[in-house]
């Protein structure tokens, strides 16, 4: 049986309460023991040496677009699951909008088969509705037994309120949550950005954050209403975050994720037509940028998610407002979020594990992960939280190039990932 | 004469030492009195969308100069076939191009040109955003008339939100310490046009918003934007069109401009159009000198 010990790094594992200088045992692909260092000496094949480093959970992001099937010239499984790896990320939580949707148990098989030859643990996010319509929805049931971990139409939300109560009480009869991109569509046809000033100067229709609050809050109330389970996928406004902060305050099961670049960049950004910071939920102002960072420090943000969502140059090298939607994010996400959130903002490092392991593990009932709890997946982050670099988009493993993260000085790093005991990155 | 302007893209971008030299350049010309200053240099007139005025003057413009023009349009080329904007600059660009003037549907298309052009493009309208050459003919109408724009109260009525003539007019004339008073129904003019430049304001009430006005410009109202936002042809004549009534608000030497195409009827009342105060004519013939200057301008002709 393959065994590896990794000794002398700073343990981090909010799920066991650690905290602390300890050796990591991993054999047959689960954590064997986490003991004292030097007290597991001489029981593993491998050895390594990571004093100074951050030993974490195996990060997961609950929020992915790995393109397949259908979409091949912007992602694939091996060319994202590279990416994943490189940038920390052990498990990766693929969105259903491919072609075809992924509406039934064949594709979500199809997308973990090991013939896709993915790096990483990839769980599929099933269609809540055939074809991510709208209107009929899927068979719940039989996609989490084929190992979806969530329904979501992202990027087409369920607006139709009787649509997405029946969703939400059949989810919540499996105990898995539906996942809304909250945007109604109906007010944001032909937007490209955020409505404000930004949008007014350039002449681009702009998305009022009304789009995206209105559908939080009735999503919100029907939670309530159905004791179902809702998770606010990449929030952007600033009255979103404080619906689900009551929410939160009044015990509902409502949870939430925030993308880096929400809580980095805002509408200004998109400069003279910049396509690489355009993305839905757009960049907003400055007080929605601060309210996400609120909303992290506070713990009203349950995750950080990329939303990665790769695009090919032709689909971005277009004018503004026929540009594709979204940017890279799996080999900027942890680096972001060490940077800014725990050098600039303070924030723990284990809440930081938290955000990026812990609880996506546990709003997507992922048994055995985002923990180093004996018995658990061998999946580990090795991350050195000081380390200085410069990310530059040619480096990208990912398929596709369209990050505005280009040239960016970052204090912080994956310098390994281990996902079912085997090293699949080191940097 | 000044350095070359490199493309013209926005009033944004502009100097102000480079919006005086257009003009004054632009006083200068006559299109009734050709030049070979620009004789031998290919000009493109790439226009996705229709115009009568601006792709005319251009060419006359570049005419008058000695240039050689060819008008490109979706509907005669590849870009039919679905060539990318990127793909159709540079093959007018290989063929020889000196320089592009575009008209396009997309706010910000001619930035993106321009990022993967080595010739100069020259913004002829792009979306909603910017109409540089018009707002400096426009500048220049108005100095026909008043001895300078600092302190000017100039009052823009109709469809701000959609205009790039809106946007251009109220950089630049914000720019040389102008009033600016964006006027219309809150669809049309929403607050946070008010954000565009310092010294711009909204207004939802055209009869106060006149009072002392020094120039009085109206903008096209396209009928199915007023459907889509609910109003009535009937409400908007009743609360926005410019009368004569309404002209007897603003500065008895208050000038009435239009960048066309005028709706008689909607946006103004014929009797204003063709009106002592009306100086749309002008603006039309201040179209072609400005656009000779402009194009002078970006090929760094020698004056």
């Amino acid at each position: 049986m393959e065994s590896l010990l990794i000794q002398r790094g700073r343990v981090i594992d909010p799920a066991s309460g650690i905290d602390h200088e300890m050796d990591v045992l991993l054999r047959g692909g689960r954590v064997a023991a986490v003991a004292t260092p030097g007290t597991l000496h001489g029981q593993a094949q491998q050895t390594l040496n990571v004093r100074g480093a951050i030993v974490a959970p195996g990060l997961i992001d609950m929020h992915v677009h790995l393109r397949e099937p259908g979409h091949s010239h912007k992602e694939t499984k091996v060319t994202g699951t590279a990416a994943a790896a490189a940038g920390g990320f052990t498990s990766v939580c693929v969105m259903p909008n491919t072609h075809p949707v992924n509406d039934s148990v064949e594709i979500t098989r199809w997308m973990q088969s090991p013939e896709r030859g993915a790096l990483v643990n990839v769980f599929p996010i099933a269609a809540a509705t055939v074809g991510s319509e709208g209107e009929k929805l899927t068979n719940f049931a039989a996609l989490k037994k084929a190992g979806a971990v969530a329904v979501s139409d992202d990027g087409k939300p369920i607006l139709d309120d009787k649509v997405m109560r029946n969703a939400l009480r059949r989810a919540a009869r499996l105990n898995m949550p539906v996942v809304q991109h909250a945007e109604d569509t109906r007010v944001t046809v032909g937007c490209s950005m955020n409505y404000g000033a930004t949008s007014f100067r350039l002449g681009v229709h702009g998305m009022p954050n009304s789009a995206e609050y209105s559908v939080v809050e009735r999503d919100i109330a029907m939670a309530r209403e159905t004791k179902s389970r809702v998770h606010v996928a990449h929030i952007s406004t600033l009255e979103a975050m404080a619906a689900v902060r009551r929410a939160k305050k009044a015990k509902l099961r409502v949870t939430a994720e925030v993308t880096p670049h929400h809580f980095t960049l805002i509408d200004e950004n998109v400069g003279e037509f910049d396509t690489h910071y355009k993305m839905n939920p757009p960049l907003r102002s400055v007080a929605d940028r601060d309210a996400m960072i609120a909303g992290i420090l506070d713990g009203t943000i349950d995750a950080i998610a990329t939303d990665h969502a790769p695009h090919a140059f032709h689909e971005k090298q277009v004018e503004f407002e026929r540009a594709s939607f979204g940017i890279t994010g799996l080999e900027t996400a942890l680096p972001i979020a060490l940077t800014v959130l725990h050098h600039h903002f303070r924030l723990p490092l284990w809440r930081i594990v938290e955000l990026l392991a812990s609880n996506p593990a546990k709003i997507f009932g992922l048994t055995g992960r985002g923990t180093l709890a004996k018995g658990a997946h061998a999946d580990l982050t090795i991350f050195d939280p000081k380390k200085k670099w410069t990310f530059y988009a040619s480096d990208s493993l990912s398929k596709s190039r369209n990050t505005p993260f280009n040239g960016w000085n970052f204090t912080g790093r994956a310098v390994m990932t281990i996902v079912g005991g085997k090293v699949v990155y080191a940097g | 004469m000044k350095p070359s302007l490199g493309s013209l893209l926005s009033i944004d971008q502009l100097t102000t030492e480079q919006i005086e030299a257009v003009l004054a350049l632009a006083r200068r010309m006559d299109p009734n009195r050709p030049t070979r200053l620009l004789h031998g240099k290919r000009v493109v007139l790439l226009f996705y969308e229709a115009s009568t005025r601006t792709r005319t003057s251009f060419d006359f413009a570049a005419k008058a100069l000695g240039a050689v023009t060819t008008l490109v349009t979706p509907t005669s080329s590849s870009i039919e076939k679905g060539e990318s904007l990127i793909d159709t600059g540079w093959t007018v660009e290989c063929i020889g191009a000196d320089v592009i003037v575009m008209r396009h549907p997309n706010s910000g298309s001619a930035h993106l040109l321009a990022r993967y052009m080595s010739v100069p493009i020259v913004n002829a309208g792009d979306g909603m955003h910017q109409h540089p050459s018009q707002a400096l003919l426009d500048a220049l109408t108005i100095l026909n008339h008043k001895k300078q724009l600092r302190g000017l109260r100039v009052v823009i009525v109709g469809d701000i939100y959609h205009s790039r003539v809106a946007r251009s007019n109220a950089e630049l004339l914000s720019r040389f310490g102008a009033e600016v008073i964006f006027c219309g129904p809150l669809d049309f003019v929403p607050e946070v046009a008010a954000t565009l430049a310092p010294g711009v304001s909204v207004s939802h009430d055209l009869n106060a918003a006149l009072q002392g006005a020094d120039v009085v410009m109206a903008l096209r109202v396209q009928k199915e934007r007023l459907a889509g936002k609910n109003h009535s042809v009937e409400d908007y004549v009743a609360h926005y069109q410019v009368t004569p009534q309404r002209m007897m608000l603003a500065k008895p030497d208050a000038i009435l401009m239009h960048p066309g195409p005028v709706i008689r009827g909607m946006e103004l009342a014929s009797e204003v159009a063709d009106g002592p105060q009306s100086c749309i004519h002008e603006q039309v013939r201040n179209g072609v000198k400005t656009r000779m200057a402009i194009l002078a301008m970006v090929l760094g002709a020698k004056n």
